[in-house]
C-alpha cells in the first residue's frame, strides 16, 4: 500500500515545502484536500536573495518566494519565509566547492535533500508540533504491514527523482509526505491541476540547474571562489604535457569540451577528462574507453531501511536522469563496494550511487574511488 | 480570531466606510469648475476643515497624499531639497535610528543619490530621542542642516518621543523638523498647531478610515520641492486629482478619532497593561520593549529569549491569534528589527520579538486568548531554536 498522501481520518499537520515552481504548489494543494491541516513554506537559501538569479527558475529568488506565497493564499493555507541561508551555505554551498576543490563532482541536490528540507526543516517542523514535511518529488513511499517505510521510484519512470532522494533515512522518511510520487500524471497533467486549482505557477518553467548559482556557470562560480590556478593537462598513457587549465576543480571526469588541447591525439580520437589531481593540480586525459570503470567504493553510506544493505545484486543509479546498472554490492568496514556487471563510463567521485533492488531505493553513498576497466586506466 | 496587529491596520470604522461609500456614488473633480466639480470641491474642503480641527491645524496645513509613505517621503525629500536649493551648505540630514523605514529608507536615499550627510541622532534603550542630543547635533554647525525628522511615536516598540521639545530646539536654530505621527494619531494628544514643527505625516487606514489616503500636515511657511509634479493641486506640492471618497472618509475617521482620543486610550491601555501582565505572567524571562511607561497605550512588544520571532508568529497564528514580529522583512526573511539593535538589544534576542497591538476592536477575550497560548507556544519555540 503506498504511503506518500495518507487521508485523513488521520489529518496530520502537515509542513509544505513551496518553491516556488508548480510541483510544489499541487503537492501542498492535494495534501489539504487530502483533509491534512497544512502550512506552507518557502525556504529563503541566499543569502543576498537580489543578487542571485532573476530569471524564474531555481529557488533563490524574491520572485521564486512571491510565487510560493501567492499559491498558498490561493490553496487558503498559512505561509512563511523561513531563513535557512546561513545552514544552506554552510552544508550545502561550501561542501560544493570544497568538494569540487578536492577534485570530486558533488551533487548538491542530494546533499539539500538530506542536510537542509529533510534536515534542517524537517526538525525545525518536528519542534513546531508538526507530523510530516510534505514536498513536491516524484517517489513512492509504500507503508509495510509491519508499519515500516519503503521509498520506491516514481509510479512515472520519466519523472522519478527518487534518485536524490536516496539520502534518506527511515526516520526521514516516516515524516515524509510526496503527494505527486504514487500517481501516474505526466507533466502536463500537473500543469493543467495546477491550472484548474487557480495556481498562477501552472505555466512556469520547471528549474534545471543549480539554484544558487545564478546563470548556470558552475566553472566561473568555482573560479570566483577559488580563484585561478594554472596548470598542466596531462596525457595518460604518454604522460606527456598536451596542454594547461586554468584551475583543476573546473573539471569532471568524463568531460569532453573545454579542454583547450591545441594539437590532436596521434590516434586523431577526442580525448577525455580520465582524472583530476588537486594535490599537483593536474588534469589527465585520454581515449574514451579510458573511462570504462568495473568497480567502485564509496563511503558515508545511508540506508533506507533500518538494516544495511546485504551482499549481492542490485540495480545502481550514478547520476541524477541515470539509467540502472546491475551491479554486486557489499559493505566491508561500512564501506560500500560495488562491482558493474558490464563496465560503466563517466563515473566521478563525489556523486552519489543510489542502489535499488526493483524499484525499491536500498541506500546511497558517495562515491570515493574508481577502479576503471581498460589496462590503459590512471 | 483575535486581531492584535491594529499597528499594521486597523479595522475601518463603519461611519468612515458609510461616507466612502456615499461619494462613491458622485461624480465630479474638485479641480473642476461645474457644478459636480463644486460638490466634490466641497466635499474635499470640508473633509480638510474637519480633519484639520481634529489635529489641531489649520485647513491650509493639510496637504492630501496617498498615505503616511507618501507624506514622509514628501516631507523629507521636499524640504531637503528646498532647503539645499536655498543654501547649497546645508546638506545635513538628522534623523533618528528608529525610524519607520518610509523616513529611514528616503533618508538613505538622499544620502546615496543626493549629497545628504546623514547623521543618526542618538537614543536611550528604550528608543528615545533626547532634545539635548538634537541640540549638540545642530548647535555643531547650524548652518549646513537641511532638516531633522524624529518620529512621534515609534510604530514597533511603541516610545512616545519629546516631540514638542525637540520642535524647540530646531526652532531655535531655523531648522524644520519633520515628524511622522501615523502610529500616535488616535493615542496621543497630537496637535500640529501647538507642535513647533514644520511637517507631520498622518495615515488614514491606521485610524479607522481607508487604506492610501494620508496627508502630510505642513506649516505655511514651508515649500518643499514636490515629489509628485502635475496638476498644481494642493498648493502645488502634491499634484494629482484629489481622491473625494478616501478623503472624506478619512476625514470622519480623524474627527471619531480625536473624539474618542481620551477615553479610548485610558481603555485601551488598561487592556494593554493586562495583556503585558499575563505574557511576563506566563513567560517570567520576557523583556518588554520600549519605555514601560511613556508608550503608546495600544502597545506591547517583547523579546522572549532563545525564540525565532517567525516560529511564535505560526504557532500563535494556528491558535488564531494574529500580531507581528514588528520589524520589516527582507524577501519574506525575518530581519532583527533595526529599531531593537538602535536601542542597544542583543541581536540574538532582538530575533525572538512579537508586537501586540490593540485597536477599536480588542477585547477581553482577545488578551485572554494571548494568556492562554503564549506559554505553550513560546516553550514549544525555544524547542525549535534559532535556526
Amino acid at each position: 500500500m503506498t504511503e506518500n498522501l495518507p487521508r485523513a481520518p488521520r489529518p496530520l499537520r502537515v509542513l509544505a515545502a513551496m518553491s516556488g515552481g508548480v510541483d510544489s504548489a499541487v503537492a501542498a494543494a492535494r495534501a489539504v484536500e487530502a483533509g491534512h491541516d497544512v502550512t506552507g513554506v518557502h525556504l529563503a537559501l541566499s543569502a543576498n536573495p537580489q543578487s542571485f538569479r532573476t530569471g524564474a527558475r531555481g529557488c533563490c529568488t524574491i520572485e521564486d518566494s512571491r510565487d510560493a506565497r501567492r499559491a498558498a493564499d490561493v490553496i487558503g493555507i498559512p505561509f512563511y519565509v523561513w531563513d535557512l541561508a546561513e545552514r544552506f551555505r554552510e552544508d550545502v554551498v561550501e561542501d560544493f566547492i570544497s568538494e569540487y576543490e578536492a577534485g570530486r563532482t558533488p551533487n548538491p541536490c542530494l546533499r539539500c535533500n538530506e542536510k537542509i528540507k529533510f534536515a534542517a526543516l524537517l526538525d525545525k517542523a518536528l519542534a513546531l508540533g508538526f507530523d510530516a514535511v510534505c514536498t513536491g518529488h516524484y517517489a513512492t513511499v509504500v507503508l509495510n504491514e509491519d508499519g515500516s517505510r519503503e521509498l520506491h521510484r516514481a509510479s512515472d519512470m520519466a519523472k522519478d527523482q527518487s534518485y536524490v532522494l536516496g539520502v534518506l533515512d527511515e526516520k526521514q522518511l516516516a515524516h515524509a509526505l510526496f503527494p505527486l510520487g504514487d500517481t501516474l500524471t505526466t507533466k502536463e497533467e500537473i500543469r493543467a491541476e495546477a491550472e484548474e486549482r487557480g495556481l498562477a505557477v501552472a505555466k512556469k518553467p520547471d528549474s534545471h540547474d543549480i539554484c544558487f548559482i545564478a546563470d548556470g556557470d558552475t566553472q566561473g562560480f568555482l573560479a570566483s571562489r577559488l580563484g585561478k590556478a594554472e596548470g598542466d593537462i596531462v596525457d595518460g598513457a604518454t604522460g606527456e604535457k598536451v596542454g594547461t587549465h586554468d584551475g583543476a576543480f573546473g573539471f569532471t571526469i568524463g568531460q569532453r569540451k573545454g579542454l583547450r588541447i591545441g594539437h590532436p591525439a596521434p590516434d586523431g580520437k577526442p580525448r577525455y577528462v580520465l582524472d583530476i589531481s588537486p594535490v599537483n593540480n593536474t588534469v589527465t586525459v585520454g581515449p574514451v574507453e579510458a573511462l570504462d570503470v568495473s568497480a567502485l567504493t564509496a563511503i558515508r553510506p545511508r540506508w533506507c531501511g533500518s538494516t544495511a544493505a546485504a551482499p549481492g545484486t542490485y540495480t545502481a543509479q550514478l547520476r541524477a536522469h541515470g539509467g540502472e546498472t546491475e551491479v554486486f554490492a557489499e559493505v566491508v568496514d561500512g564501506e560500500l563496494r560495488v562491482r558493474f556487471t558490464e563496465p560503466v563510463r563517466g563515473v566521478a567521485p563525489g556523486q552519489a550511487i543510489v542502489l535499488y533492488d526493483g524499484t525499491r531505493v536500498v541506500g546511497s553513498a558517495t562515491i570515493a574511488t574508481t577502479t576503471r576497466a581498460a589496462a590503459a586506466s590512471v | 480570531m483575535a486581531y492584535l496587529d491594529h499597528a499594521a491596520t486597523t479595522p475601518m470604522l463603519p461611519e468612515a466606510a458609510a461616507a466612502m461609500t456615499a461619494q462613491f456614488a458622485a461624480t465630479g473633480n474638485a479641480s473642476s469648475l461645474h457644478a459636480a466639480g463644486r460638490r466634490a470641491r466641497r466635499t474635499v474642503e470640508e473633509a480638510r476643515e474637519a480633519l484639520a480641527e481634529a489635529l489641531g491645524a489649520r485647513p491650509s496645513e493639510v496637504v492630501f497624499t496617498a498615505g503616511g509613505t507618501e507624506a514622509d517621503n514628501l516631507a523629507v525629500k521636499g524640504l531637503y531639497w528646498a532647503r539645499r536649493d536655498a543654501d547649497p551648505a546645508r546638506t545635513r540630514v538628522l534623523a533618528g535610528p528608529v525610524e519607520h523605514h518610509a523616513v529611514l529608507d528616503a533618508v538613505h536615499w538622499l544620502g546615496e543619490h543626493e549629497g545628504a550627510d546623514v547623521e543618526y541622532l542618538p537614543v536611550d534603550r528604550y528608543g528615545r530621542v533626547h532634545p539635548e542630543d538634537l541640540r549638540e547635533a545642530i548647535a555643531r554647525n547650524p548652518d549646513d542642516v537641511a532638516l531633522a525628522t524624529v518620529m512621534w511615536a515609534n510604530n514597533e516598540i511603541g516610545t512616545v518621543m519629546p516631540v514638542r521639545e525637540l520642535a524647540a530646539v530646531a526652532r531655535e536654530f531655523g531648522v524644520p523638523l519633520h515628524s511622522d505621527a501615523v502610529q500616535a494619531v488616535g493615542q496621543l494628544d497630537v496637535r500640529f498647531g501647538d507642535s513647533g514643527l514644520a511637517a507631520m505625516a498622518v495615515s488614514g487606514h491606521k485610524i479607522g478610515g481607508p487604506y492610501g489616503i494620508g496627508a502630510l500636515l505642513l506649516g505655511r511657511d514651508q515649500t518643499p520641492v514636490p515629489v509628485l509634479h502635475g496638476g498644481g493641486q494642493e498648493r502645488h506640492v502634491r499634484s494629482g486629482t484629489l481622491d473625494v471618497p478616501a478623503i472624506a472618509a478619512f476625514a470622519v475617521a480623524a474627527v471619531i478619532a480625536a473624539e474618542r482620543r481620551e477615553r479610548f486610550a485610558a481603555e485601551i491601555g488598561a487592556l494593554r497593561d493586562e495583556l503585558v501582565a499575563a505574557v511576563l505572567r506566563a513567560v517570567p524571562d520576557a523583556v518588554l520593549g520600549g519605555d514601560p511607561d511613556d508608550r503608546l497605550p495600544a502597545n506591547a512588544h517583547f523579546s522572549f529569549p532563545g525564540c525565532e520571532g517567525d516560529s511564535l508568529l505560526l504557532l500563535l497564528d494556528a491558535q488564531g491569534i494574529e500580531c507581528s514580529t514588528g520589524s520589516a522583512c527582507t524577501a519574506g526573511v525575518a530581519q532583527p528589527s533595526h529599531v531593537l539593535l538602535a536601542t542597544g538589544t542583543d541581536p540574538q534576542l532582538a530575533r525572538g520579538t512579537l508586537r501586540f497591538s490593540l485597536g477599536h476592536t480588542s477585547t477581553k477575550e482577545d488578551v485572554a486568548a494571548v494568556a492562554a497560548a503564549i506559554g505553550p507556544a513560546v516553550e514549544r519555540a525555544r524547542t525549535a531554536g534559532l535556526s
